[in-house]
């Protein structure tokens, strides 16, 4: 099956000039998308001398390091390539000048002087997978972790709720105002988030939400977007499903959960998805109002990775490689909420 | 159970009146049909019955009671939309206990409510299905189910048949018809066919433009229409209207001079030189010869249904019924005859004139109307 859908082409007999530009574009998009979150996962199993590595690998190469009796640590190995001892693989003591002295592992008492330009670091492939595991460890990773999860889920799930409802008065119910209500909340749309960043701030800091993962939370709530693309949906909902329901004795509030709600799935599925990633990537609000490293949510602990003087690259691109993960497989998920629900909006 | 009454009622939406002042009663178990073109506003007048819209003047009551500021959940009524309004993300069960479960009825006695409605619908098979899994005539058979198991005062019915096909139509109107015989319920019902309103009703209510134009049994709305209106609404085909003026009146009815045609003879009760429609129905028209009372026209269009016949005919534009097969065809002179009887005349404004009273003797015969198969 899937063998067929990877070798799909549109000439019956042989390759069509559509298949060659077909596959020449869908092979540049997974290149252009995938490329950079792939060296990104292969960059975070690097260690900082692989990093540090000029010119740029791909892969995790590393030099191999030997074990010496009578020296401390490890030795990076390098391989001989000319004068008397070519072909052997020595381990390196110490460089002096464009001199190198290197010792035998077998046999640590001799010492051999070799010009660098014959030598030749001995790479291998290998994952450093300390990046993570030092993680959990060194930088209260679990806790930042936590703040962003408690984040993403209570303010999806308040956006959800509170969202839905708006969308509901303004897609089901006349009144008077309607209209201007709707208009000025889409107007919110047009203002940048930073134009008001100072007033939230003040009216949080007044509340008191300041260094609270709350303080994060209920600016985020109610979403103009979310209230729009719900209202779009809900307005698809026949009335007459709403009549008889009111028909069967249901209360306004059960009708919103017994029949709206359930209906509106795949746009909920879709706004979940968009509030998730809109949370737990948020950087911008959480770092005016979470200074106290406590609250600290997962991007702002990346950006006080970065330091002034030094970053710690590995673990920094652990740590990112940590923060996409969650985003990723909520999407893969919920994909096909996502597909459904543009695909019945557009039939219908 | 129960007596339904509309008492002058007006509904307005902004500056458009909607409904004009309708008034009627319905009595205990009866089956109502109102019936109307589309935009007479008899789907309206069916919203106002059972609270979905609220009535800007006048009082719905049922059983006696004003029911005007009464939600629509609590006035006792079932209604089944004309897209069924079934819940599509709930199984059938689920649709049809839905309204049992908001008014907090012990589990128990749902499940005895909705198993037996499934087995009068017949739809026992079918509980753990979702709607979009089941055929149109399932799925009405559904919302009907979801009223039934309300125990409604009322039932009503929102063109329930039109989405359905032709022939399913005829099924579930045979079926709702043996459900009214069973249940006794009070039931309106809604349609723009007035084949539906002939074969179901005990009563029509005929709508147009707001206004009620006629309540009677299906057959005293046939017989004697009050107007133009009802008289070509009811009955198919349509009644033939000729537009004349009276030529002289007397105790024994009026001559109508219709320009072209000729003069007719009818029993109204009408002043000479008043503008008049005549109106007969196909079925009445005979062909035959008389001296004196036929009239003649040119055939334009013969169709043969075997054991009818309806011959359409131009100069007098005419429809006429004849039993049987005809000889008639396309450009053929017809020579037809009008029974004095079944010629119905209207005033100016489309309103019924009253007949003079007719000595027995003077009493023709009616042709029997055909068995037609309309529909």
């Amino acid at each position: 099956m899937i063998a067929r859908i990877l070798t799909a082409r549109r000439g019956r007999f042989g390759w069509d000039w559509t298949d060659w530009a077909t596959y020449l574009y869908l092979v540049l998009g997974v290149v252009l998308m995938f490329g950079p979150v792939l060296w990104l996962f292969l960059s975070s199993v690097k260690t900082q001398a692989g990093l540090d590595m000029f010119p740029p690998t791909f892969l995790p190469w590393e030099q191999k390091q030997a074990r010496v009796p009578d020296h401390s640590g490890t030795l990076p190995l390098f391989r001989v390539t000319a004068g008397d001892h070519a072909g052997q693989s020595l381990a390196q003591i110490r460089r002096i000048g464009l001199q190198s002295q290197l010792v035998s592992p077998d046999d640590p008492t001799k010492i051999v002087r070799v010009p660098i330009s014959d030598l030749q670091p001995e790479m291998q492939l290998r994952a450093s997978w300390s990046n993570y595991s030092d993680l959990l460890g060194k930088f209260n990773f679990g806790l930042y972790f936590f703040n962003s999860a408690f984040i993403t889920v209570v303010a999806t799930v308040l956006t959800l709720l509170v969202n839905s409802m708006a969308a509901f008065a303004l897609s089901k119910y006349r009144f008077t105002g309607r209209e201007p209500v709707f208009l000025v909340m889409l107007a919110t749309l047009m203002i940048p988030p930073t134009i008001v960043l100072v007033p939230n701030y003040l009216i949080a800091s007044t509340l008191g939400l300041t260094n609270s993962l709350w303080g994060v939370i209920f600016p985020a709530v109610a979403t103009p977007t979310g209230v729009f693309m719900l209202r779009q949906y809900m307005l698809t909902l026949p009335d007459d499903l709403l009549e008889a329901a009111r028909m069967d004795n249901a209360s306004e509030w059960r009708i919103y959960w017994r029949i709206v709600l359930p209906l509106s799935a795949p746009a909920l599925a879709v706004l979940a998805i968009f509030s998730v990633v809109w949370r737990w990537n948020d950087f911008l609000w959480p770092m005016v109002v979470l200074s106290r490293s406590n609250v600290f949510t997962l991007p702002i602990a990346l950006f006080s990775f970065q330091g002034d003087l030094q970053t710690q690259w590995p673990y920094l691109l652990a740590m990112t490689v940590c923060t996409l993960l969650p985003v990723t497989l909520i999407f893969i998920f919920l994909q096909r909420y996502v597909t459904q629900g543009i695909a019945s909006a557009g039939v219908k | 159970m129960a007596t339904l009454s509309l008492q002058n009622v007006v509904k307005r939406f902004g500056d458009s009146v909607v409904i004009h002042g309708v008034s009627f009663e319905v009595t205990d178990g009866e089956f109502v049909v109102f019936v109307g073109p589309s935009g007479c506003g008899k789907s309206t007048l069916l919203r106002l019955i059972c609270g979905l819209d609220s009535v800007s003047d006048g009082a719905v009551c049922i059983d006696g009671e004003v029911m005007n500021e009464v939600p629509a959940a609590r006035r006792g009524l079932a209604l089944v939309f004309q897209s069924y309004a079934l819940y599509p993300h709930m199984t059938v069960y689920s649709n049809m206990a839905f309204g049992l479960e908001n008014l907090g009825m012990p589990r128990a006695q749902i499940e005895a409510r909705v198993a037996e409605a499934a087995r009068m619908l017949r739809l026992d098979p079918y509980l753990a299905r979702k709607p979009t899994a089941l055929s149109g005539g399932q799925r009405q058979r559904v919302a009907i189910g979801r009223a039934i198991v309300r125990e409604p005062k009322i039932f009503l019915f929102d063109e329930p048949l039109s989405n359905l096909d032709a022939e399913l139509r005829v099924g579930m109107r045979a079926e709702l018809a043996q459900l009214h015989r069973r249940l006794r319920t009070t039931m309106i019902y809604v349609t723009h066919d007035q084949v539906e309103a002939m074969t179901m009703a005990d009563k029509i209510v005929v709508l147009r433009a707001g206004r009620v134009e006629q309540v009677g049994t299906p057959l005293d709305l046939y017989n004697h229409p009050a107007g133009q209106f009802v008289a070509g609404f009811i009955g198919s085909p349509r009644m033939n209207f000729l537009t004349g003026r009276v030529a002289n009146a007397g105790p024994d009815g009026a001559m109508i001079e219709v320009p072209k045609v000729g003069r007719i003879p009818t029993l109204a009760a009408a002043q000479p030189g008043q503008e008049v429609t005549i109106g007969i129905r196909p079925e009445h028209v005979m062909q035959d010869n008389r001296v004196g009372q036929t009239v003649t026209g040119t055939v334009i269009n013969v169709e043969q249904l075997g054991g009818l016949s309806y011959v359409h005919l131009a100069d007098p534009a005419m429809t006429i019924q004849l039993n049987g097969q005809t000889r008639l065809a396309f450009g053929d002179r017809a020579e037809v005859y009008l029974p004095v009887e079944a010629i119905h005349v209207f005033d100016a404004d489309g309103m019924a004139l009253p007949r003079v009273s007719v000595a027995p003797q003077a009493r023709v015969e009616l042709p029997q109307p055909g068995e037609a198969a309309h529909g």
